[in-house]
């Protein structure tokens, strides 16, 4: 067992894992972080998405002894400080960006991630960026809606609702 | 009056908030101090007998408490079919047993015979590493032709691969056969539809806990219905009492059909539970989701369209061969007879169906309902052929539809496959669909195309489905051992709030937003003041769960039928309280009113008098305000749409890039557009998967070559488009209260066949003679059909 510490959502916590602890087993399971979700073994469904040292990460790529000393993000400090949903959160909620909720933390943290390098993302840079997360319940339209409206673009004209 | 929660509102979902914040309840995410993991072994050979299992050297590993091989288990039942299907011949199916684990023989890959308990996952999976079975590898019967010829069966017990060789109508089979022997001209294609893995996102997962001080079990699992899962585990399986087995299916992270079934994996955690006295925990991981989940389609079709001289369809034959798989899942049988079969008239006034399909037994995952069930099969078989109709006619393919479509005046109208059509207007819904598609627009789009080197093709689809699965006398006379109900709890409480306890479950659909806003609008209250209840045996009546688009036609139609009791019941109160008579109370707006008096009380003010009945007529009424009613409707609901599709091509590559997928539907009524558009364009999304990339591939050993997201190819963002969903004609349903008819499935129903007709008229544009290329269009398909045509 080794002991790692690194900051959660702005919090310094620690814990003893063993070599082959996933960071997303040690945010589930050690941390009670059970936002980070766990879709595939392949790292392709992009559902356990975190941010580490500002860049998004696949959490279920990343052994937790890695990410030792590291700032993590994860859905659960996403919010605003008053608890409100954030600009992102809040975006997938007016335009019906999820259903089953599954894939959504994932999706969040990668818009986030996205909307940082890239604030005004284009459908086809948006579309291009989340290749790496899979939602099997929207087919996708309303989540790119979401992003694009989340960057502060006019979606008004795209499909109505 | 609740404008903006009442029914027809846009309101967003109240479930979202806790989705987005990390705050959902998965069953994976449940974790309690004495939890300890389950992990199966499984099958690694499609076909084999069970010589050995040696699991001493497992058991000595670390952190191992228990061992379960198929032994265990052999005196208690199996996993049920649910529908019982007879042959033409009019024997009954073959029903061989679907046992916990493994016993004799493993019959798939990924088939557990063994299961570990450890203190931790990885322990478990360790042990499992040292398990030594001696398995004798058999050959597998993978190929459904091959299969019906073979002596080498998957059940040995039963002597044939076939589980049933059913006709329908078989009264019109001499009649049909008869029509199309006649005909003017006879269209025929031979066609398949392509294995699908549903894909739920989130894994399946099963915690068993058992209490010794109450005899007491409790399953948490990831279900679309936990009343059957409780009912299969107490009644066929595991011989608990319904009474001390709570099933709790909480948020669940989709199912699109896979979560509806029992798997054995259920009852392994509970009977680990009960004997370790611990709580046991399993999670799938996606490749034995892949390996177990139930999949979906995979039918291998032939279909004939008879036609006169004038376009007029005469009679539609078929014949189907239908993977079920290893072993009977619980809806297997049903989804390629009468989920399929009595479809396939379609929108059409055709006099003559035939359908035969044979079930197949093979060494492959069990094959059952997947997001459509039946209905896409039947869709895609008429919609194709009926293309190839008109392409080899000369006809445009819309006015070859139109021609045939059942008109509005004909309504209800008996179809030539056994269903009574209640409401719909086909031509109506193909006006729209070319006016929101810009189909005028069509040409010049396709000259842009050719500009870029690409062949831009137009295709178009009509459907029907039969949803709001359903009549339980008619199912019970189909074959089906359940009936299909649903059932609601309306419970004001004192305080003048409410909570809904519903059979039905969500698992996506937004039923914690959508069932409010219809109880809202009836007692002409505040949705915010109302609450959902879903996914607790321990709580809810005794509901059927959510599948065949059913929740709000069955389940919703409940919540009607309890809501006006609820009514009926404060209005007598409220008659008490205003020293009136119950006919002269009125309901507007939260407020009891006395007709032609300015004399009022609020739902509030009821709700209180209800709970603390003091001056209270006791003898009249019961003090209390609860209510539950149980719906059983008339009829299926026939939802229908005219879908189209432009595909541009890359002649050079077969590239294929759906441009524009445009869906107009018939819903009905609808409750809350926002959350019906999104069912609309998850089904799309599912549906042109279906088309361009999804795939199953077993190998001839029965080894699942598609076990992963590196190797099974979900549709991602950037290969799908914006879609323009249109619902503003819908017909209401003549028989529920609400009017609605469903809408979960259609989507995945209507888009296969439509971009299939686009990418054949793109490359017969391009000059190519392309009459058909199966599913899913891949680059390599598309451009070997072509440099062959």
């Amino acid at each position: 067992m080794t002991k790692v510490t690194m900051t959660v959502n702005g919090k310094s916590v620690s814990g003893d894992v063993e070599g082959r602890t996933l960071l997303s087993s040690f945010l589930r399971e050690d941390l009670r972080l059970t936002g980070t979700h766990i879709g595939c073994d392949t790292s392709q469904c992009g559902a356990c998405v975190v941010h580490v040292n500002g860049e998004a990460v696949k959490a279920c790529t990343m052994f937790a002894v890695e990410a030792d000393g590291a700032e993590v993000g994860t859905i659960e400090g996403q919010a605003n400080a008053d608890g409100s949903l954030n600009v992102i959160q809040q975006a997938f909620q007016d335009h019906h960006g999820l259903q089953c909720g599954f894939c959504t933390p994932g999706m969040v943290m990668s818009a986030a991630a996205l909307l940082k390098d890239n604030p005004k993302p284009t459908e086809g840079e948006v579309r291009e960026y989340l290749e790496g997360n899979i939602c099997r319940c929207t087919g996708y339209h309303n989540i790119v809606k979401a992003i694009m409206a989340a960057s502060g673009q006019d979606v008004t004209a795209i499909a109505a609702e | 009056m609740p404008k903006d929660t009442g029914i027809g509102a846009a309101t967003t979902r109240r479930e979202d908030v806790r989705f987005l914040t990390g705050r959902g309840q998965y069953t994976d995410d449940i974790q309690t101090q004495s939890e300890c993991a389950a992990v199966f072994a499984r099958s690694t050979v499609a076909n084999g007998k069970i010589k050995s299992i040696d699991t001493s050297a497992a058991a000595a590993m670390p952190g191992v408490l228990a061992i379960f091989t198929g032994d265990d288990f052999a005196e208690v039942g199996g996993n049920p079919a649910g529908w019982l299907i007879n042959s033409r011949d009019g024997t009954p199916m073959h029903e061989p047993k679907r046992p916990v684990l493994a016993h004799g023989k493993v019959r798939h890959v990924g088939d557990a015979y063994a299961a570990v308990i450890a203190e931790t996952v990885a322990q478990a999976r360790d042990a499992v590493e040292a398990i030594e079975a001696d398995i004798e590898e058999l050959p597998a019967i993978v190929d459904m032709k091959g299969a019906l010829a073979s002596d080498n069966y998957v059940h040995d017990e039963i002597g044939t691969n076939q589980c049933f060789d059913w006709g329908w109508i078989e009264d019109n089979r001499a009649a049909t056969d008869e029509a199309i022997k006649n005909a003017h001209h006879v269209t025929t294609l031979e066609l398949v539809n392509n294995r699908l893995v549903p894909n739920a996102m989130e894994p399946r997962c099963s915690i068993g806990h058992y209490n010794p001080g109450t005899d007491e079990y409790t399953l948490h699992t990831t279900s679309q219905n936990p009343h059957l899962t409780r009912l299969l585990i107490s009644a066929f399986v595991m011989g608990i009492p319904e009474n001390k087995l709570t099933v709790i299916a909480p948020d669940v992270g989709g199912g699109f059909g896979s979560k509806i079934y029992h798997y054995g994996e259920e009852a392994l955690v509970l009977a680990a539970a009960k004997k370790l006295g611990r709580t046991v925990k399993w999670t799938a991981d996606r490749t034995e989701a892949f390996l177990t989940d139930a999949h979906g389609r995979d039918h291998v079709t032939k279909i004939e369209l008879a036609l006169d001289a004038e376009g007029n369809f005469l009679a539609f034959r078929t014949e189907t061969m239908a993977n079920v798989g290893a072993y009977l899942s619980n809806f297997s049988t049903a989804t390629p007879t009468f989920l399929h079969g009595t479809l396939m008239a379609g929108n059409y006034t055709v006099p003559l169906v035939y359908v035969n399909v044979k079930a197949v037994f093979t060494n492959t995952a069990p094959v059952d309902a997947y997001r459509g069930a039946g209905r896409p099969e039947a869709t895609f078989s008429l919609e194709r052929v009926i293309d190839k109709a008109a392409r080899e006619l000369g006809m445009d393919p819309i006015e070859l539809r139109r021609k045939n479509f059942v008109k509005p005046d004909q309504y209800p109208f008996a179809s030539a496959a056994g269903l009574e059509y209640d409401s719909g207007n086909y031509d109506a819904l193909m006006d729209q669909m070319e006016k929101v598609a810009d189909k005028a627009g069509f040409e010049a789009r396709r000259k842009e195309s050719e500009a870029k080197g690409l062949l831009r093709g137009f295709g178009v689809n009509a459907y029907i489905e039969a949803c709001g699965i359903a009549p339980s006398n008619l199912v019970g006379v189909l074959g089906s051992r359940v009936g299909l109900y649903d059932a609601a709890t309306v419970r004001v409480n004192a305080t003048g709030n409410l909570s809904v306890m519903v059979g039905a479950h969500s698992h996506g659909q937004g039923h914690e937003t959508v069932f409010p806003q219809v109880v809202a609008e009836m007692l002409g209250i505040e949705a915010e003041s109302i609450d959902i209840v879903h996914g607790d045996t321990s709580k809810i009546p005794f509901g059927m769960g959510t599948y065949g688009s059913r929740s709000l036609a069955v389940c919703g139609s409940a919540v009607v039928r309890a809501t006006e009791k609820i009514i009926n019941k404060a209005k007598k109160i409220a008659a008490h309280m205003l020293e009136a008579s119950d006919e002269d109370i009125t309901l507007k707006d939260g407020v009891f009113s006395v007709a032609g008096t300015d004399k009022s009380v609020s739902f509030g003010e009821v709700a209180l008098k209800a709970y603390i009945p003091h001056e209270f007529p006791l003898e009249d009424i019961e003090p209390g305000l609860e209510e539950t009613a149980f719906y059983d409707p008339a009829n299926f609901t026939y939802p229908s749409g005219a879908y189209c599709c432009e595909v541009e091509v890359d002649p050079e590559t077969g590239k294929v890039r759906v441009d524009r997928m445009t869906a107009v539907d018939d819903f009905g009524n609808v409750i809350n557009p926002m959350v019906v558009t999104g069912q609309v364009h998850g089904g799309l999304g599912q549906g042109i998967g279906q088309a361009l990339v999804e795939n199953t591939t077993y190998d001839e050993n029965g080894q699942l070559l598609s076990a992963s997201y590196m190797d099974y190819t979900m549709p991602r963002a950037d290969d799908l488009p914006f879609y323009i969903v249109d619902h503003s004609k819908g017909n209401p349903c003549t028989h529920n209260p609400l009017g609605v008819k469903g809408c979960g499935e259609a989507g995945a129903i209507g888009s296969p066949p439509t971009v299939v007709n686009a990418v054949i008229d793109a490359l017969q544009s391009g000059g190519k003679n392309v009459t058909h290329i199966d599913m899913p269009m891949t680059p390599h398909r598309v451009w070997s059909a072509m440099n062959n045509a």
